[in-house]
């Protein structure tokens, strides 16, 4: 609850800094706020409570799901300062838009009632819209943001006209009552329909197969930073907003429902890995392999009454990996007018450094030992074949390894090919944050309990 | 003595070579190898006290991990083989100028760390990671300092990477389904499960592709000659001499003990498939005119012996296969160092192109020999005595296994043979061959005392390891 006050109050703040002048205070003054902000957070962790009529709930859920956005925001806001280094007198609307988006994100995990949910969403899509065309004289990134626009605005008809029936069902928006209430033996039909109409929803902001085609077109032309944004942060809210929505309305106990995630999860994992191995731009490329992990995340919507623990360190394991490698192609890609594999090659030799975290974190996504992304897929597996789905984990299986085929084929360009041409600069925040977010996803490595014990 | 202090050491070994810089990376890296290997004799004498060597601690609560090493017998010689391997390949690696050899010498460190880990572990999950680990450094010491045109070097060692993480990731799903049924990924308590026929045929199979890519066995073996062929020599030798064989302990160690119904069932299929490596890589070495790439195909038909001998279920498959895999480890490194010296020199690995290095270094030609016969099993050998002991243990089974097994020793003379005649006699070759220098004569003597000590006098050996593998064989059958 705090929380929230303090992101947006964070974000007006930003606003004013334009106003007078402060422009180069603002990034700064954003990441010790938003690091006061986690710690604010964090210390709700053992406190749950309940405010204005239970429109927002903190629990250990939110809680540790907020603190996982916040950090994202910070990785963020941190890569800002060196990507808009031209865009120097548009810098706060850029901060401010990722604050409030922020600001979305926190609410979507905390709500106690469907109205919030939807503001929620709101907030987060449309911060998002403005993101991905925030290029103004790109044409693909215009592109972009009016795709985008298009689709994700149906979705959120959908998601509201979902939300529509649950109440006709139901006649409360309120998330307590309608849990209570589903657990009833005669339920309207129009109650499971909303839930497959939100579902769908939910599934294309988290662009799984079949509502994925927008993903790849609007990953690449954004600009990489929202790209970032995108494919880390806004993934992981939404799989954690379905998880927990889904989860107060009691939806696992459907059997057809189960069989429908089974086959969106198996087809989201091989179409994305299927369509990453024939792309040469490392955007798009990361979009599939998005889209892959998303199939690999929604395996937890098998057994949800125990899978809190694994989402949380699965979305932490994957955007780490995911902030680390941005940042690399932040780094690589600037002024640049394409993110083609060519402008990796010879990485290795120029820079050293930044080329062992870009393999580092691919590693950790294609799920090698000793990197988060093992243990995620581990506890995944583990969890999955105990709700007795080992179809689904031989697919996963079969996926690690088709996914190996296009991480390596990033790995390869940078360490076999020839370097064509010599980097200047060696930004710090960049550095900073490359080489603390893959830290972070190896220490969690070396101790999953870390995280995994949290929700248990 | 705390037996993860030998993992430490390799580890900051690994870290404090990066650090040192390229021009002392490659003795930081041997003393580190030394170290380690000094205290794995430590640990030996420990053991031979009487003490129980183990470590546990609890390392993720939920799913239950443990950080769990033990060493028995036969992790105590899988792990004086590693550690006397490694310092010898370092060494070995001495007289070649590395770019970047900082970052060289610390990988073979860190695999080194990473190999020792699988021969200890014991909690099912800590064996799979270190397994896993040891993959990461061979792939880039491959990849970056191998040999010959990148775009194919590129291709066999992508091959490679994604052939046994496939591989591995089924091994994986056995592990996480014994898991789910025993609460616990610990050794022991993986050996008192009770599972039904069927679930072992399963879980056989996944270990088995998870081992037979590793080892390699046919018809999983398409990765291994390129690669060897493409790996610079330390690399090769690396996964010819050490890596292969943790395909190989893992399967009396993992594989047979907790599916030794689904053994006992398929028992003939798989000796059958090690049998057919035999025959199959001794036919394909006398056609090749690659040096590595024929020492590759004797490495295909040597370990498809020890694998038959492991599938038996016998005490003496068992022995002669953990021998077969210390001798062979030892003499297959001797033989790539000697491709290598000879590369060294003529700047070729292709047999036509050498000849007549006898008449300019005697001293060479007489070790390369007596690598030769080792190879081949000549008695007195150090491999004589596994390889005989594998044949016997075959011929327990049937007749016939041994009498095909036995033609590794007639075919593997004559590719051999064949070999040495064009490498080392013949006309003089017009390119000047220097004579070996002494840290190469060093490594070479190092490698043929071991082999001669331990083929006149394997009982210590034999004494290490027998009783940890009666104890395993006591698992398989206790039903």
């Amino acid at each position: 609850m705090t929380t929230l006050i303090a992101i947006i109050g964070l974000g007006v703040l930003c606003l004013i800094f334009e106003i007078f002048d402060f422009r180069k205070a603002i990034i700064p003054i954003t990441i010790i706020g938003l690091l006061a902000i986690l710690g604010l957070t964090v210390s709700e962790f053992n406190s749950p409570a309940s405010y204005y009529n239970n429109m927002l709930i903190v629990n250990r859920f939110s809680v540790s799901f907020s603190s996982l956005f916040i950090v994202l925001t910070l990785f963020l806001v941190a890569l800002s300062h060196n990507f808009y280094e031209n865009h120097q007198s548009k810098l706060s609307d850029y901060v401010a838009i990722k604050i409030f988006l922020l600001s979305g994100a926190v609410a979507m995990v905390t709500f106690g009632n469907l109205a919030m949910f939807f503001l929620g969403i709101e907030v987060l899509s449309i911060s998002l819209y403005v993101l991905a065309a925030s290029s103004r004289m790109n044409i693909k990134s215009n592109e972009a943001g009016m795709k985008y626009f298009l689709m994700g605005s149906f979705a959120s008809g959908i998601i509201l006209f979902g939300i529509c029936l649950i109440y006709g069902a139901m006649g409360s928006f309120d998330i307590v009552e309608i849990s209570e209430m589903s657990q009833s033996a005669e339920l309207p039909i129009w109650f499971p329909i909303g839930i497959v109409l939100v579902t769908i929803g939910m599934l294309f902001k988290i662009a799984a197969v079949p509502f994925h085609f927008w993903a790849p077109d609007v990953y690449e032309g954004s600009p990489t930073l929202t790209t970032a944004l995108m494919s880390t942060l806004a993934k992981v809210v939404a799989i954690a907003t379905l998880y927990k929505l889904l989860t107060a309305l009691h939806a696992d106990v459907n059997y057809s429902f189960q069989i429908v995630v089974v086959v969106i999860s198996i087809a989201s994992m091989t179409v994305g890995n299927i369509m990453a191995l024939r792309q040469t731009n490392v955007k798009r490329m990361l979009a599939f392999s998005g889209i892959s992990h998303a199939g690999f995340m929604l395996m937890t919507l098998l057994s949800l009454s125990t899978s809190a623990g694994s989402l949380l360190y699965y979305t932490t394991a994957y955007s780490l990996a995911g902030i680390a490698a941005f940042s690399v192609i932040i780094y690589v890609c600037k002024n640049r007018d394409n993110e083609d594999i060519v402008n990796f090659h010879g990485l290795g030799k120029t820079n050293p450094l930044l080329a062992a975290i870009l393999t580092a974190s691919l590693l950790s996504m294609a799920g090698i030992p000793i990197f988060a992304g093992f243990f995620a897929k581990l506890v995944l597996f583990s969890q999955t074949i105990q709700a007795g789905y080992l179809v689904v984990v031989i697919f996963a299986v079969i996926n690690s390894i088709i996914s190996v085929g296009y991480y390596f084929k990033l790995i390869l360009a940078m360490y076999t090919k020839e370097p064509n041409e010599e980097r200047k600069g060696k930004p710090f925040l960049i550095y900073a944050v490359a080489l603390i977010a893959i830290v972070l996803n190896i220490v969690l490595g070396m101790f999953p309990s870390l995280v995994l014990d949290l929700l248990a | 003595m705390n037996v993860s202090l030998i993992l430490i050491i390799l580890l900051v070994g690994a870290f404090a070579t990066y650090l040192a810089g390229d021009k002392l990376a490659s003795k930081v890296a041997l003393f580190f190898g030394l170290a380690a290997l000094g205290c794995s004799i430590v640990l030996l004498n420990h053991f031979n006290l009487g003490e129980n060597i183990s470590y546990i601690s609890q390392w993720i609560t939920l799913p239950k991990v443990s950080f769990a090493l033990k060493a028995d017998g036969l992790s105590i010689a899988m792990l004086l083989l590693t550690t006397a391997l490694t310092s010898i390949i370092i060494f070995s690696s001495f007289g070649n100028d590395y770019k970047n050899s900082k970052a060289f010498y610390a990988l073979i460190l860190f695999m080194s760390f990473a190999m020792v880990g699988t021969f200890l572990a014991s909690d099912g999950l800590l064996y799979y990671i270190f397994w896993e680990l040891s993959l990461i450094p061979i792939y880039f010491i491959a990849l970056i300092w191998g040999n010959g045109d990148a775009e194919e070097r590129k291709k066999a060692v992508v091959k490679f990477f994604i052939y046994t993480l496939a591989g591995s990731l089924f091994m994986l799903i056995a592990f996480v389904y014994l898991y789910q049924k025993a609460g616990s990924f610990l050794i022991e308590d993986l050996y008192k499960l009770n599972l039904t026929v069927a679930e072992q045929k399963w879980i056989f199979t996944a270990f088995f592709l998870a081992y037979a890519i590793k080892i390699p066995l046919i018809p999983f073996h398409t990765w291994q000659a390129n690669v060897y062929q493409k790996a610079p020599t330390v690399g090769t030798m690396l996964l010819s001499g050490i890596m292969l064989k943790m395909g190989l302990y893992s399967v009396i160690r993992w594989q047979l003990p907790l599916t030794p119904l689904a053994a006992k069932d398929y028992m003939f299929i798989f000796i059958g498939i090690g049998i057919a490596g035999v025959i199959y890589g001794s036919i394909v070495a006398l056609r090749q005119r690659d040096l590595k790439k024929l020492l590759a195909y004797s490495s295909l038909a040597h370990v498809g012996l020890i694998a038959a001998g492991t599938y038996t279920l016998t005490l003496d498959g068992f022995r002669g296969a953990v021998l077969q895999m210390i001798a062979h480890g030892f003499v297959v490194v001797g033989l790539f160092f000697a491709a290598e010296i000879i590369f060294r020199r003529y700047e070729t690995r292709i047999i036509t192109e050498m000849g007549g290095i006898r008449s300019q270094s005697p001293k060479f030609t007489s070790m390369f020999l007596i690598l030769v016969l080792a190879s081949v099993a000549l008695p007195t050998t150090f491999n004589f005595i596994g390889e005989f002991t594998v044949l016997y243990s075959l011929s327990q089974i049937n007749i016939w296994f041994a009498i095909l097994g036995g033609t590794t020793i007639i075919l593997g003379a004559y590719y051999m043979l064949k070999m040495f005649q064009h490498v080392m006699l013949g006309e003089t070759n017009s390119k000047l061959f220097a004579d070996v220098t002494f840290s190469e004569g060093l490594t070479m003597v190092l490698i043929i005392g071991v082999l001669f000590f331990f083929g006149m006098y394997p009982k210590p050996i034999n004494d290490l390891i027998t009783p940890s593998l009666v104890e395993i064989l006591k698992v398989i059958n206790r039903v």
